[in-house]
């Protein structure tokens, strides 16, 4: 009954549409939904894998069953991962580092999102002989590979007794910050009238007056686009943190590497899942709740200048 | 002095920024680029004595793996990457239910980091406990996938993981292409009986050119960067076998402690990448000002 109630609307709804083109119209539809599904799948498993995975034990994870739900939900993977895994020669878990990346992506984003503002905004409505070469050289340092300054980097940081140390992470990474978060807001300001700017000139504001009093109340989505996208990319850099940190002061992703390759003793997958999981959370929550900015970052500092 | 102030305040501001990039872009390449042309082996030296790192560096077999590896990898992942993020972006433009949930799930990847993404594929590519066992669990017990542990095809499981990772956010910028087409020619085309298929070969496909250069050069780009995902995925291995440029850099610096060989390998990648960048950015520059 309700079958041929439906067929009905159907026929109603498509008109004269002869009654074989209706048919492969919605085979297109499934098989389009059963595509997009496996495709989602795919992009699932790896994530469903290290869930399962972290909340197994290493019993469980030996007899096989990559897939398969865990039998027992233990969490204690999670508490091992969290305070106790051996990264290295020290065996208290990632809280240390995890705290370390907190230390560091702070005042990092804060310093590059800053400069970045004022250099945006000077670049873009303050223009002088020269400001477009500026521009033009600062942006080439988005696109330079970083394996070209470690060295120098190296070398310097050991001058000025920063080796090691998480002061001068941050400072590497507010500097190599700094051409990503001008472009940004530069680009973002580029939208606001210059009128708007000449205006206030005669009516004698200042340089800082107009930035505080026009543009900074004008700035909040480019501001969250520039710190999602910096936090993003301090928090998952290895690079600077394998090259630039010593034992203490490694940021979680060089622990983590760590915890994965430590030599010593079982390996437990489980543990290393649960790890893996804690360095992804901060990104991925932050893309979770704030997705769309994530989205406008990911764009903006990938496709232009 | 206030005036004068008021007058330059804009260079004021700028200089400090300036003066870093020119130190720790500009003096910092200039540096590296100066020891490629020395003896440098365990600490720097300063007199040049041509290009004898680049010769070395040019006969070390580790050296053409890695340089392999990278067009092999960047080949493989832009090409891949692309058709994916397409084909992603066209089935999604369909009017689809729950769109929204779909896109975060395509996109979480892009916010991990590359360490996560190469721990989590380890995992499953290792042939013990991971794919391979699960499909001879379900009785092709002869069943192999060892490409992780196989020098001659573990550089293709860095492509997988890569191709995961950056799929998602080639499908965000071909959809957002798609949804700025002008909906008065497709009206136009459908309304002149053109099939659904030829409207995307002939008119929406070939309006996303600008897209599809974007996402060659930024694709490339991480290509070339790649660091991080082969050293949680393989570490290189087995043996060298998926070393890349950046891992051979990183090694010679951090761990051989030869300055000269890292030196000349580090400006060897900077050349790959401003003779892509470049003239990218030079087009964009110039479509600016048309």
């Amino acid at each position: 009954m309700t079958n041929l109630t439906m067929t009905n609307i159907t026929v109603q709804y498509s008109g004269n549409k002869p009654k074989k083109l209706r048919f492969w119209h919605k085979a297109a539809r499934y098989s389009l939904y059963i595509l997009l599904i496996l495709f989602a799948l795919f992009y699932i498993m790896p994530l469903f894998v290290m869930v399962i995975t972290s909340l197994k034990s290493l019993d469980e994870i030996h007899q096989g069953g990559l897939l398969n739900l865990p039998e027992n939900i233990t969490f204690e993977p999670w508490f091992v991962a969290w305070s106790s895994a051996c990264a290295g020669v020290s065996c208290n878990g990632l809280k240390g580092f995890f705290f370390n990346s907190v230390l560091l992506v702070v005042p990092a984003v804060f310093i590059a999102t800053l400069i970045g503002a004022i250099n945006g905004y000077a670049l873009m409505h303050w223009r002088f002989k020269g400001s477009e070469i500026i521009f033009a050289l600062l942006l080439f340092g988005c696109f330079i590979p970083f394996q070209i300054v470690l060295l120098p980097m190296a070398i310097l940081l050991g001058k000025m007794h920063l080796s090691g140390s998480i002061t001068g992470l941050i400072m590497v990474h507010a500097i190599y910050g700094i051409p990503f978060t001008t472009m940004f807001f530069r680009n973002y300001y580029m939208t606001i009238p210059v009128e708007l700017v000449k205006a206030a000139k005669i009516d004698g504001a200042g340089f800082f007056r107009i930035f505080f009093s026009i543009f900074l109340p004008l700035s909040p989505p480019i501001i969250v686009v520039t710190i999602i996208w910096e936090f993003t990319n301090i928090w998952n850099d290895f690079l600077f943190g394998i090259s630039f940190s010593a034992a203490g002061t490694q940021p979680i992703t060089v622990a983590l590497n760590n915890i994965v390759n430590s030599t010593t003793g079982v390996k437990e997958y489980n543990v290393d899942m649960a790890a893996a999981i804690i360095a992804a959370l901060p990104t991925l929550l932050v893309y979770i709740f704030a997705g769309k900015y994530f989205i406008r970052g990911l764009s903006a500092g990938s496709v232009k200048g | 002095m206030v005036d004068y102030l008021q007058k330059h305040i804009s260079k004021i501001v700028i200089a400090p920024s300036f003066v870093a990039i020119l130190v720790f872009v500009y003096g910092f390449i200039g540096w590296t680029i100066y020891i490629s042309f020395t003896k440098s082996k365990l600490l720097p030296k300063y007199d040049l004595v041509g290009t004898i790192q680049y010769e070395k560096l040019f006969t070390t077999p580790r050296w053409d793996v890695a340089l392999n590896n990278l067009f092999i990898f960047t080949a493989l992942f832009v090409v891949i990457a692309i058709v994916i993020g397409l084909l992603l972006a066209i089935m999604l433009d369909q009017k689809i239910r729950a769109e929204g949930v779909l896109r975060t799930v395509f996109l979480y990847p892009m916010a991990i980091s590359f360490i996560v993404t190469g721990t989590a594929w380890k995992w499953i590519l290792n042939p013990e406990n991971g794919i391979e066992a699960v499909v001879r669990s379900w009785g092709f017990d002869s069943f192999r996938f060892d490409w992780l542990i196989n020098s001659e095809m573990a550089i293709y499981t860095v492509v997988i993981a890569a191709v995961w990772q950056a799929s998602g956010f080639v499908m965000a910028l071909f959809l957002a292409g798609l949804r700025s087409v002008d909906q008065e020619i497709i009206k136009a085309a459908m309304v002149d009986g053109i099939s659904t298929p030829r409207i995307y070969s002939g008119i929406i496909i070939p309006s996303l050119a600008p897209i599809f250069l974007s996402a060659v050069i930024v694709l490339a780009h991480l290509s070339i960067k790649a660091f991080d995902l082969v050293i949680a995925l393989t570490g290189g291995g087995p043996g060298y076998s998926t070393d890349l440029p950046a891992t051979y850099m990183y090694t010679m610096a951090f761990s051989r402690g030869n300055v000269g060989q890292a030196a000349s390998s580090a400006v060897v990648m900077l050349t790959i990448v401003v003779a892509v960048i470049v003239p990218y950015l030079y087009s964009e520059m110039r479509a600016r000002h048309d």
